[in-house]
């Protein structure tokens, strides 16, 4: 028994290892950490429960069958996340560059089987060269029934791809199908194609940073959700994220208790829409007042930033905040804000975690861009993703709501549960100039009489009361109330039960 | 008594008359301009009057407009405040036409004193010491390089109608002369709209020390005491007390008895302050007589227990002086700070905008002079000064110790301040020496105010507060919902904060009452209620108290304690020993950028593309709080673009010039 404890020492020494200490030292010296490293900084202390440790690939081409290394590239089990559980698969750059081979796609599909199973959340730690090249179709395989494995679980439990390295080819497919998707910066990219096709191709030349950098998918493209300084930063921040997910699609959102009352008054908030319509004013002020302890996790901040998505808590559980901001582009609905917020309540509506819409929106960008991007069906996407959610939907209008914007923004006609708006919400059609020219277009040469006009509307329109009049609006609140108002809309909600007809799926347009 | 009083003044002077009033039973008649509709000044009054636009020019220096707010409110005084028309000779007349009283000076006294060159002739006439110089005005540039070659740089050109540090400028020899002349002469006519400058004798080590006198209609005149206000930046006073560290009895009673020579000399009423300038040998000179009450009274109010604006009201209302200058005693010491809407950070640039958080500090011994309030305006239309936080001890140290606390524990955010400034002086060696003069800013901080470089008066209270803080959010994780049975979070006691590059190996257990940690072989008691999302980490530490503020940004913790900043992160050992792998990052290189430090408008744009610059050269001119502002070229460069141009709205950070 002694020899045989021995040789599983050894073995596990060896396999831990991984590609050896100098591949180690390599990864260190690129700023990166191993792949075990990774997983110990992201999981409780001593909670990894590591599997197939000793798996190796059956390539037999190419001289593979004298190059084996148990684990194959990449580190797979499950561990606690403040105490709660999780699976994660973190590739081992070490080992053949983190390669993909049908052995390793097999153990990660090991881990989400077993997640999909007792419901617990799937965090991939990215770093791959990409396919095993010596496997052929075996490494493609092992990408699909990954893939397979990403959409089965998509909306049943939270999937997470943290970028740590290179993510390139058929490999960005699996993360982009996860519901967040982190960079880490100066040592992360993803691209489809990188930058000698590109050359060869398109004859562009660019670098790898560029193309597919930190910085261009949380600023350009929008496929990242943060970008993170370092490893450490990254993995931390990762911890803080999971605390606010529930674990499956059929638990409640985590709660933790709060010190800070449902029912503090807030003051300041009284002065913060400006008097002046086009002035602008900082939302995330509004939301980070609101939540307990000033705590607001914000997602895609660099991006689309006419609309501010992210986490919060109230009463110690998790909400899902949707804020026009009024600060970028008026706060405007555009294609990439449209998008964006839609994943965002579709997320949410997935796994049980009421949305609070603060709406302050002038309505639609206009535009030949817009318009030849595909406004109408990306703008329908928002629309969708609110009209389907069934989640507790709590909607302040605190200014503008303009137009088809104010429909889409969780209106009281896409069941939203609880409107309300602050006494300087404008609930109508367009602004009162635009409305003016439109109805009284026949006065337009007589600047007087258009004045006057002006001032009727806004008198007439410019305010919360007729939405109110119809129900549409549910109550005009003091804004220093706000907090006290959603807390309890929330409580309220808290067993609400809706459900959608039965469909095989709906058609959102894509 | 008056039954009711206008104030023609905004902001916390206008809140600290209307509470005097208030406490006299006298209902208070507030103005107030656009910019001002929801300031705390209108809030407070008795009845609110709106005066026009929100530049002054528009509403608070509206003489007519006040006036018949006067009139329609039925007020029988005016009390001026400070600025706008509290020295205004013939706002006195309009009002003494309508037979409304105006709480201050008489005009004679105004227009005398208003003028610097009529002053002192008045001064060295009623046997005041003045400085040497050449009291009639500069004719032109040539002319102010012969008379300052008469006097001997270095040289000070003022503004004759000048105050508050607007359209001054020291020459030290005949270039800045000329330069000097040009930029007096210009600000001068934009802020007073009077060009006229005049030329002194600049005195080196200087100690800007006030007397503080109060006059009745009886020919009774007192004075109460000085103030030393040498802390001064670009001679804008930063930090007020009485009295002051320097002067001995003997020379107090000489400046007294001087002050009020001339307070006689003018037939002055009301409160006054008679500015002197200090030498290092106790030599005093006549500065000028403000005419009015001082932005820095409170200190004389906490040392004399005496209210000068209920002796104002009460002046004017023809009483008599309620105390002869034998019952005029100083008790103890006042600190007054102003606190500022300034970046301290870049180079004191005013700062404007929302409140979006404003607790300020409250408790024995403290005294908060403000206007404003969470969720208020600090608007570009009129001086940033965001409050006064005035302290009391009974010796200095005591009132000092009382204001770095006070500081530690006023909270803004929203715009810019410069609380850590002002706390890093309170800590400063020199200035806890009493060692004061007015260049004391310019020579403790000749590259300006860095946070990061305030040395720590324990390093290790910051370590054990960002562990406290650490294991509060920490602590409060590990009670999430939906754990696994069994296996739930247990925190670890053992932890390291990181903090500029070291590593503190720190125990921390929380207690029934707070935190006990060991660091480096000492124990620190932590008595807390602190909880996580409060700002400030007030606590008592090893029988001690402290206040910190903290802000948690990603992994980072932020704490400001005693103007010192601290950035620390705390985590397990062993994430500490993998922290210590990630590469350094360099920021990224904006040298080659000249950034719009402030808001402001573009007046003047000095190079073009391709213009070879030498370090120190002026580049643009932004004009932003009726300042201009110069923008040199921090090196040897050559122009690549110019990106605004002359009469662009600049926002902060925006690229003016960019470098090849």
């Amino acid at each position: 028994m002694q020899e045989i404890i021995r040789r599983l020492d050894a073995k596990r020494a060896a396999a831990r290892l991984g590609g050896g200490q100098k591949r180690i030292d390599r990864q260190h010296e690129n700023g990166k950490l191993a792949a075990r490293e990774r997983i110990e900084l992201f999981l409780d202390p001593g909670s990894f429960e590591e599997w197939d440790m000793f798996v190796e690939h059956n390539c037999t081409e190419f001289g593979m069958d004298k190059q084996k290394i148990p684990g194959d590239g990449v580190v797979t089990g499950y561990g606690t996340v403040g105490g709660r559980l999780v699976f994660v698969f973190s590739q081992d750059f070490t080992v053949f560059g983190g390669s993909l081979s049908k052995a390793h796609a097999d153990k990660i599909c090991k881990v989400m089987d077993h997640a999909i199973k007792v419901g617990a959340p799937v965090v991939g730690l990215n770093d791959s060269g990409g396919a095993r090249i010596q496997e052929g179709v075996d490494s493609l395989a092992g990408y699909a029934d990954v893939f397979q494995r990403n959409v089965m679980a998509s909306g049943v439990i939270p999937q997470i791809s943290m970028i740590m390295g290179p993510c390139a080819g058929g490999a960005v497919y699996s993360p982009s199908m996860t519901d967040f998707i982190f960079m880490v910066k100066d040592t992360s990219y993803m691209f489809v194609t990188g930058p000698e096709v590109v050359k060869t191709v398109t004859h562009e030349t660019v670098t790898a940073e560029e193309l597919g950098g930190a910085k261009t998918h949380t600023h350009k493209s929008g496929v990242a959700d943060l970008a993170f300084e370092n490893d450490v930063e990254a993995l931390f921040m990762l911890r803080r994220l999971v605390n606010f997910l529930p674990a499956n699609n059929k638990e409640k959102p985590p709660v933790w208790p709060t010190t800070d009352p449902a029912e503090r008054q807030i003051p300041s908030l009284d002065t913060l829409v400006p008097d002046d319509p086009n002035k602008p004013y900082d939302m995330k002020e509004l939301i980070v007042k609101i939540v307990d302890d000033r705590n607001f996790f914000e997602l895609q901040r660099d991006y689309a930033a006419n609309i501010v998505i992210g986490f919060g808590r109230m009463e110690g559980a998790t909400v899902g905040f949707v804020a026009n901001q009024p600060m970028v582009l008026a706060g405007c609905l555009d294609i990439d804000s449209s998008k964006k917020a839609a994943r965002f309540v579709r997320f949410c509506d997935a796994f049980n975690i009421p949305v609070v819409t603060l709406v302050d929106v002038p309505g639609f960008l206009p535009g030949t861009a817009q318009e030849y991007g595909g406004i109408i069906k990306h703008g329908a996407k928002l629309l969708y993703a609110y009209a389907e959610a069934t989640v507790p939907k709590i909607t302040l209008i605190t200014r503008k709501a303009y137009g088809g914007a104010y429909d889409v923004m969780s209106s009281k006609h896409l069941r939203g549960d609880v409107n309300l708006a602050w006494p300087s919400a404008e609930i109508a059609v367009m602004g009162p100039k635009g409305a003016v020219e439109i109805i009284f277009r026949q006065d337009m040469a007589d600047q007087e009489k258009i004045d006057l006009r002006t001032q009727e509307y806004k008198d007439r329109f410019a305010n919360p009361f007729v939405a109110g009049a119809r129900g549409f609006v549910d109550d005009v609140i003091l804004p220093h109330s706000t907090r006290k108002r959603i807390c309890r809309s929330l409580a309220m909600l808290k067993n609400k039960t809706l459900e959608n007809p039965w469909r095989k799926h709906g058609n959102i347009p894509l | 008594m008056f039954e009711k009083i206008l104030i023609a003044n905004r902001g916390e002077i206008a809140c600290r008359v209307i509470t005097t009033a208030r406490k006299m039973g006298i209902k208070t008649v507030a103005v107030y301009s656009d910019a001002d509709k929801d300031a705390l000044h209108a809030q407070i009054a008795d009845e609110a009057v709106h005066i026009g636009a929100a530049p002054s020019a528009e509403s608070y220096l509206v003489m007519e407009r006040i006036i018949q707010a006067c009139r329609d409110t039925g007020a029988q005084a005016v009390h001026p405040g400070y600025g706008f028309l509290s020295e205004n000779a013939a706002f006195c007349e309009a009002l003494e036409k309508e037979g409304i009283a105006f709480i201050g000076p008489a005009t004679y006294a105004i227009n005398s004193m208003g003028d610097k060159i009529t002053s002192k002739r008045l001064a060295e006439k009623a046997g005041v010491n003045v400085i040497p110089g050449y009291t009639d005005v500069v004719r032109d540039a040539d002319h102010a390089v012969e008379i300052s070659a008469g006097i001997g740089y270095p040289v000070m050109l003022k503004a004759s109608a000048g105050g508050g540090g607007k359209g001054m400028r020291i020459a030290w020899d005949e270039a800045d002369c000329r330069d000097g002349f040009e930029r007096a002469t210009n600000e001068a006519r934009s802020s007073f709209g009077d060009e006229r400058v005049f030329i002194e004798k600049f005195i080196e080590e200087p100690r800007h020390i006030e007397i503080q006198v109060m006059a009745d209609t009886h020919g009774n005149i007192i004075y109460l005491g000085e103030r030393e206000c040498s802390i001064q930046r670009r001679h804008q006073k930063v930090i007020e007390e009485a009295p002051s560290p320097f002067l001995d009895e003997a020379t107090r009673k000489a400046m007294g008895e001087q002050a009020v020579q001339l307070a006689t000399a003018v037939q002055y009423r009301s409160a006054g302050t008679v500015e002197f300038i200090v030498d290092a040998n106790r030599n005093f000179y006549f500065l000028e007589m403000n005419t009015r009450l001082q932005v820095e009274h409170p200190v004389t109010e906490l040392i004399t227990g005496q209210d000068l604006v209920e002796m104002m009201i009460r002046v004017a209302y023809g009483e008599k002086l309620p105390l002869k200058q034998e019952d005029v005693t100083l008790t103890g010491w006042a600190i007054e700070t102003r606190v500022y809407a300034e970046d301290p950070f870049r180079n004191f640039l005013p700062s404007i905008g929302r409140l979006v958080y404003y607790e300020p500090p409250a408790g024995k011994n403290v005294r908060v002079d403000t206007g404003v309030y969470e969720g208020g305006e600090v608007s570009m239309f009129y001086d940033p000064m965001i409050a006064k936080l005035i302290t009391y001890g009974e010796t200095r140290e005591a009132a000092i110790d009382r204001m770095c606390q006070a500081l530690d524990e006023y909270y803004i955010q929203g715009v810019q301040h410069n609380i850590s400034f002002l706390n890093a002086l309170m800590v400063h060696p020199r200035f806890r020496e009493g060692r004061l003069s007015t260049n004391f800013i310019a020579e403790e901080y000749p590259d300006g105010f860095n946070a990061a470089h305030v040395p720590q008066e324990d390093p290790a209270k910051s370590i054990v507060v960002a562990a406290c803080v650490h294991r509060g959010f920490t602590d409060r994780a590990a009670q999430l919902s939906g754990q696994m049975p069994g296996h739930e979070r247990v925190v670890d006691d053992d932890w390291v904060v990181v903090v500029g590059g070291g590593e503190h190996h720190i125990n921390i257990v929380p207690t029934a009452d707070g935190y006990r940690a060991q660091l480096e072989g000492t124990t620190y008691d932590v008595v807390t209620d602190w909880v996580m999302g409060q700002p400030l980490f007030k606590a008592v530490l090893n029988g001690e108290s402290i206040c910190f503020q903290v802000a948690r940004q990603r992994i980072w913790y932020h704490l400001m304690h005693r103007g010192a900043k601290t950035d620390a992160v705390v985590m397990t050992p062993l994430a500490a020993a993998l922290h210590a792998k990630m590469p350094e990052k360099v920021p990224p290189d904006l040298s080659k950028f000249l950034l719009s430090p402030m808001p402001g408008l573009l007046v003047k744009m000095s190079v073009k593309e391709g213009d070879e610059v030498k370090v120190g050269q002026e580049v643009a001119v932004i004009e932003a709080m009726k300042m201009e502002n110069v923008l040199r070229a921090e090196q040897d460069a050559v122009v690549a673009r110019v990106a605004s141009v002359v009469g662009d709205s600049l926002m902060v950070d925006q690229v003016l010039v960019e470098f090849e």
